[in-house]
């Protein structure tokens, strides 16, 4: 019976249809884990307060937010020397984030669930997300103005909320004259700098220009004088106000408010409060700069910078991409030479991307860039412009490797068009590059938008070949801002997916970040399959509407 | 376009008018630019590939190229008078050299031309005479003066740079370390007629042989006052025990931690003088031949290992190795044949492994050791070589003849340590118990060793790569069979863009993922990992083996080529059922815990980011890629041979075996080829899921690093142009060829398979 069933063929179709299950689990399980664990990033959990006491303390107050629970095998858990009290199978740990990583030294701590005697999730409990060491949780006590009580009890939370806004657009203020105001009188102080190094070099320096640029840094120094003076009376003005809270031991604290990003008290919020705070928690995430090394705040700088970089990415590759595929289809005899070059294309495709890493390096930044900087830069010698990794190069060596992309997906788009449209077109009596440029081109720009769509999905998550070429972990200043020429091609960057690999591998506090990086990866997964999909439609309806042409 | 219309002439002007034709042939003249133009562009694709390959390999080149050594000048020794020398030296920028002579006076002279720059003498008294001198290593620039009444003299010849007006100055001078007066080192005041030093920040080590042959070992160590500046020596003597030996070549390292002895015959002896009142003799033995003579003996840079050169030209390397038992020994790591005439002095390079070695009838080698190479061989003029000397940078050196001449050479020798053995083969490295492969290629010391053997990495690649294709290849190709042969249309359409949209899935994420989320899962749950294996199979077997007894009414209900997705929840519960079981299969066979069990039964240790994980991850990562090639290979097998093999009443499974896939079996190689490359070639999954360990282990259980990793690791730190620059360039290289060769058979299959569909 068996033996006939196998003779079948059957059992195999099975473990084939098997396999086809195991990938599409595979993929759907993927983008489920991501899914779940990114989006829960941003909603405001219970704050629970736990006593707890095991075997080497007495029993403690613990508050904080519970991440994860783990079930650890009876036999495993004594076998990293935890001891089960009540012969149970599992031992039951949860991680605890219990923030205030300035008096308890981390931000987490496992507890074993055997050893709480109560929980609870109380109203009163306050998280307050700060500027630097991580967030902080515990009981708000009062309200002070310059050391003075000004509030306390139940008053004490609207009073806090009220001045905390003021703060923060103080703060705000301060930030935006800073890195606005300050950054451009440094960027032209340093201009002014290299013009007179360039003159220099020129032996154009005299006493006449000298004079004219003595008089201009002046009145640099003079702004930032000024803009100076208005941060230190905003700063004076931040100082005054501070929180008095109590941390889970009862000791307390005084927060400045000008630490303070944000105070909540989640265990009172409703379900509607939590949603809303969660699409503002979502907002600020992606609008926000990093704090804290990247493992607090938000990832605007990375979003800014991978999409910077793709659109440039997007410009010189291309027109390339479609020369090559026009080449291809329309003016090659097929041959040799176009096999030759269906070979490269491959080729392209197949270099793994951190050999273009090396090249980009190698030729663009040093060979490319040297030349440059000594060309048009001496005046900035030995630093370099250029000649070091940066947003241009970076947008060059992925175009090259997203070239094939685009041959490919153009080159099946030409392959789709009718042959009796260019005919009709040339009997008409148009030139080749008319045909080329007045039909055939249009009727593939949904194809070469395709190609577009995916090379860009690539290059956006492509990491590799960026870590030699341009992209850092923190830029102190944005590629784009409002200082002359506006678009710095030179400066270094932010990336996605560096962000990923940098924050969940090289940040000290894997433990805080690992939410935040399952956040940007979810953010990532989104575009990139967002934009494969659309390219996938995009492909789909075109084949339709030539399948119609050609009836 | 309709508004070109109304731009174009009207039709009766098109006749004949000089402005037509202009016109005419100005869309001549766009069309022919236009042809060109893509014809540039098309044709340049190529060049891409070309210019990537031909820059990798140029920035390899110079690891190739051949050393040169250049006699620039050749003049008289200056300031005869002041006695014959015994030390020669350079400083860093090859402008000046210093001369130390038998008489106790330093000459500083111009590099270039011989010429006169200072002199000093050192402060000989009256009564005694100079019986022995020594150097302390070049790169320290100290150097020994032992008395007739027992005492030396230390002195240092140190320089200082100043730029005077955007020019470079330099100017010498001597500097005692041990003072200006000599210090004593025999209590008995013996003259010393050999001597050796070594002199530390704080602690100074003086070895001297005295005329009645004892071998009195004095130890300095400067005690700073509290109150004032003045720091005062603290002496220690003792005596090494010969054991009557003749001693004719002695040195201490700069650890101030091991002497060695030698004598003429090849006697080498030992002594631990970490405690400087008890020498200790640790080894002794032979180090040449009956009827062979030790002509010389120094440090390599690092002071790690002797070189002894012999009368019959042969250098050799010793070094002092521990194997796995804790055992120390010395041991002979290679030898060069120089010549056939006695080595008379040998030069270590002060930055690298190597040195310059000359023989009595004036030849001159310059090698390296980790590379066993020799690099450079030449005659110099003027007979038996009397001092000899490279220059800091190994870029220059100075030889000092019988004749009294001194010749001036330049040496372009940027990339020695590299070879074809130093890369591909077995290395014996300094303080390694036996030749290995290993991979190490920077510290922050100038006394290291570089490790570049590209083995452990290209070990490293395959491992994963292998383990990642045995995941994959199943899965993918499985996956493929049914997609494109059973599988319903209907669902086909979503399915394949969906799995392939797996593919554009970053491969950071997939690395992020696997390094903090799979690799402590699998870690937890490591037998439940291995019962997935076997329990996913089966279940799905018995799925498929009642399936078909259940009622007919129910089984026709699922269309045909809608199988797989009534298997999804028979794998999901299987999969459940695997890590759920885990804990109990742990406690029935492997007392409690796999990863104990393994390491206490079979000594296999655990890394949690291992190759195990690597495999799952760059497995999952490379599945699309091999599945939508052979998919589409399979796809398009023509209808007629499928419907031609079924009406002659072969099965579905045997048409699918002995006609879909022998006929698509091009596609496939070719698809398995790619998923190969891209594999080998795949950098974050690697560089996020392993712990980057350069190990050579077939253990699945543990880390690894790949050629992709390597780069990704060490390039950002590479000094430009270095040695290690260019090696991490060679392993691009190699990466871009093999990917290059993989892709170039996979495309030209395809295209032939391409052909043959079309014939058909």
């Amino acid at each position: 019976m068996i033996k006939t069933w196998f003779k079948s063929g059957s059992p195999w179709i099975w473990m084939t249809a098997g396999a086809v299950s195991i990938n599409l689990i595979l993929v759907a399980g993927l983008l489920l884990l991501i899914s779940v664990r990114g989006l829960g990033h941003f909603w405001p959990g219970d704050i629970k307060e736990y006593h707890y006491q095991d075997r080497q303390s007495p029993e403690t107050v613990i508050i904080g937010e519970e991440t994860e629970t783990a079930l650890l095998g009876a036999a495993q858990a004594r076998a990293a020397g935890y001891e089960l009290l009540n012969k149970g199978e599992y031992l039951v740990q949860h991680l605890v984030k219990t923030g205030n990583r300035d008096i308890l030294g981390s931000d987490f701590r496992w507890i074993q669930n055997q050893y709480i005697r109560s929980q609870s999730t109380p109203d009163d409990l306050l998280c307050v997300e700060r500027r630097e060491w991580g967030n902080f949780y515990g009981r708000l006590l009062a309200v002070k103005e310059n050391g003075v009580v000004i509030a306390q009890g139940q008053q004490a939370w609207t009073v806090a909320l009220e001045k905390l806004d003021s703060a923060k657009s103080l703060y705000n203020q301060i930030d935006k004259l800073q890195d606005k105001d300050v950054g451009a009188i440094n960027y032209n102080l340093e201009r002014l700098r290299l013009k007179q190094r360039a003159l220099e070099l020129k032996n154009q320096w005299n006493g006449v220009v000298s004079q004219e640029f003595a008089d201009k840094k002046l009145a640099y120094e003079l702004e930032y004088k000024v803009i100076q003076e208005t941060i230190g009376k905003f700063n004076q003005d931040l100082k005054q106000y501070s929180l008095l809270v109590s941390e889970a031991g009862g000791r307390q604290v005084n927060i400045p408010l000008a630490r303070i990003v944000k105070i909540s008290r989640p265990n009172q919020m409703s379900i509607l409060d939590k949603s809303i705070d969660y699409v503002r928690n979502f907002i600020d995430f992606i609008s926000e700069d990093p704090r804290e090394a990247n493992t607090e705040g938000g990832i605007f700088p990375a979003i800014f910078g991978t999409v910077l970089m793709v659109l440039l990415m997007a410009v010189f590759v291309t027109p390339f991409g479609v020369i090559a595929a026009v080449y291809l289809r329309e003016y090659a005899r097929q041959g040799v030479i176009t096999r030759i070059i269906r070979i490269a294309v491959n080729n392209l495709a197949g270099v793994p991307s951190i050999v273009y890493g090396v090249f980009g390096l190698g030729f663009f930044v040093y060979i490319l860039g040297g030349n440059i900087d000594r060309l048009f830069f001496p005046e900035a010698a030995p630093a370099p412009v250029f000649g070091t990794p940066g947003l241009l190069w970076a947008s060059l060596t992925l175009a090259l490797l997203t070239l094939p992309v685009v041959i490919v997906a153009t080159e099946e788009g030409l392959s789709r068009i009718p042959k009796s449209i260019r005919e009709g077109s040339l009997a008409l009596g148009a030139t080749k590059a008319e045909t080329l440029w007045r039909t055939v081109l249009p009727m593939a720009s949904p194809a070469i938008m395709t190609g577009l769509i995916l090379a860009v999905a690539r290059a956006a998550g492509e990491v590799a070949p960026l870590m030699l070429v341009g992209v850092v972990k923190l830029a102190p200043t944005l590629p784009l801002d409002g200082n002359f020429p506006y678009l710095h091609l030179d400066r270094k960057f932010m990336h996605l997916g560096f962000h990923i690999y940098d924050v969940g591998f090289q940040s000290p506090n894997v433990e805080a970040a690992r939410p935040l990086v399952y956040a940007t990866s979810l953010l990532l997964v989104m575009v990139i399959v967002g934009l494969n999909m659309f390219a996938i439609t995009i492909r789909n309806n075109l084949r339709e509407k030539y399948r119609a042409l050609e009836n | 376009m309709s508004q070109d219309y109304s731009t174009q002439p009207p039709v009766t002007s098109i006749l004949k008018t000089a402005a037509s034709d202009r016109h005419q042939n100005w869309r001549l003249l766009k069309d022919k630019i236009a042809e060109y133009c893509v014809t540039f562009g098309g044709l340049s694709i190529i060049l891409a590939v070309v210019l990537i390959f031909f820059y990798l390999l140029y920035v390899v080149f110079p690891l190739l190229l051949p050393a040169h050594a250049k006699a620039v000048n050749r003049y008289a020794v200056t300031e005869q008078q002041m006695g014959n020398t015994v030390f020669l030296a350079m400083e860093e920028q090859n402008e000046i050299a210093v001369r130390f002579t038998d008489t106790g006076k330093a000459v500083f002279f111009g590099v270039a031309d011989g010429d006169v720059i200072a002199t000093d003498s050192l402060n000989i008294p009256e009564q005694a005479r100079i019986t022995s001198f020594a150097h302390g290593g070049f790169d320290t620039g100290v150097v020994a003066y032992g008395l007739s009444d027992g005492r030396a003299l230390i002195a240092k010849h140190a320089y200082k740079q100043t730029y005077a007006g955007g020019k470079r100055l330099i100017t010498p001078s001597l500097s005692y370390p041990l003072g200006k007066d000599p210090v004593q080192v025999d209590n008995s005041g013996q003259s010393l007629t050999k001597i050796a030093v070594s002199i530390g920040d704080k602690n100074s080590v003086l070895l001297a042989k005295t005329a009645d042959n004892r071998v009195v070992l004095s130890s300095f160590s400067k005690k700073s006052s509290l109150f004032d500046d003045d720091a005062t020596l603290e002496r220690q003597e003792s005596m090494l025990e010969t054991g009557g030996n003749d001693v004719d070549y002695m040195l201490v390292d700069k650890e101030q931690h091991n002497v060695y002895l030698a004598n003429r015959q090849g006697a080498l002896a030992v002594y631990d003088i970490a405690d400087n009142k008890q020498p200790v003799l640790k080894f002794k033995l032979n180090t040449l031949d009956q009827g062979l003579e030790i002509t010389s003996m120094v440090f390599l840079n690092g002071d790690l290992s002797l070189l002894i050169g012999d009368s019959h030209g042969v250098l050799t390397q010793w070094t002092i190795v521990r194997n796995e038992q804790n055992h120390y020994s010395v041991q002979k790591l290679r030898s060069f044949k120089v010549s056939e005439s006695a080595i008379v002095a040998i030069s270590p390079e002060q930055r690298r492994k190597g040195m310059l070695v000359a023989d009595a009838a004036g030849n001159i080698g310059i090698y390296n050791t980790t590379a066993e190479r020799e690099l450079i061989k030449e005659n110099v003029p003027g007979g038996r070589p009397l001092a000899i000397t490279l220059s800091p940078r190994a870029n220059a050196m100075l030889i000092q003849s019988e004749d009294g001449k001194i010749s001036y050479w330049t040496i372009d020798n940027p990339h020695p340590e590299v070879s074809f053995a130093s890369l591909w083969q077995k290395v014996w490295y300094e303080s390694y118990p036996k030749p290995d492969y290993i991979w190490q290629s920077s510290s922050a010391s100038n006394d290291f060793e570089p490790k570049m053997s590209l083995v452990p990495l290209v070990f490293g690649t395959i491992k994963a790569s292998f383990y990642a294709m045995l995941v994959a290849i199943p899965l993918a190709l499985f996956g493929a069979i049914y997609t494109g042969y059973f599988m319903a249309p209907q669902i086909r359409q979503y399915v394949k863009p969906g799995i392939e949209i797996m593919g554009a899935l970053p491969t950071v994420i997939l690395g992020f993922l696997a390094g903090l989320w799979l690799a402590p899962f699998i870690e937890m749950h490591l037998s439940g990992i291995f019962t997935l294996l076997i329990l996913v199979p089966a279940g799905v077997m018995i799925f498929a083996y009642v399936w078909q007894y259940v009622p007919p009414n129910i089984r026709h209900k699922l269309p045909e080529g809608w199988d797989c997705l009534i298997l999804a929840p028979v794998i999901i519960l299987c999969g459940w059922l695997a890590i759920t079981l885990s804990p109990g299969i742990d406690a029935l066979c492997f007392d409690g815990d796999l990863r104990t069990w393994l390491n206490s039964r079979f000594g296999i240790g655990y890394d949690q980011r291992n190759t195990l994980v690597v495999g799952l991850a760059m497995g999952f990562a490379v599945i699309p890629m091999i599945f939508s090639i052979a998919e589409d290979a399979i796809f398009s097998v023509p209808k007629h041979l499928t419907t031609g093999s079924l009406a002659l009443g072969a099965t579905p499974w045997q048409t699918m075996i002995k006609v879909v896939l022998l006929t698509a079996s091009p596609g496939i190689f070719s698809a398995i080829m790619i998923g190969f490359g891209r594999a080998v070639g795949e950098t974050m999954i690697v560089l996020m899921a392993t712990g980057n360990t350069p190990v050579m282990d077939l253990s699945i259980f543990q880390g690894l690093r790949t050629l992709s990793a390597n780069i990704a690791v060490e390039m950002p730190e590479s000094e430009v142009n270095s040695t290690h620059y260019r090696v991490l360039f060679l392993s691009a290289l190699v990466l871009f060829m093999f990917t290059f060769i993989v892709n170039t058979l996979a495309e030209v299959v395809r295209q032939n398979l391409r052909q043959k569909y079309s014939s058909l």
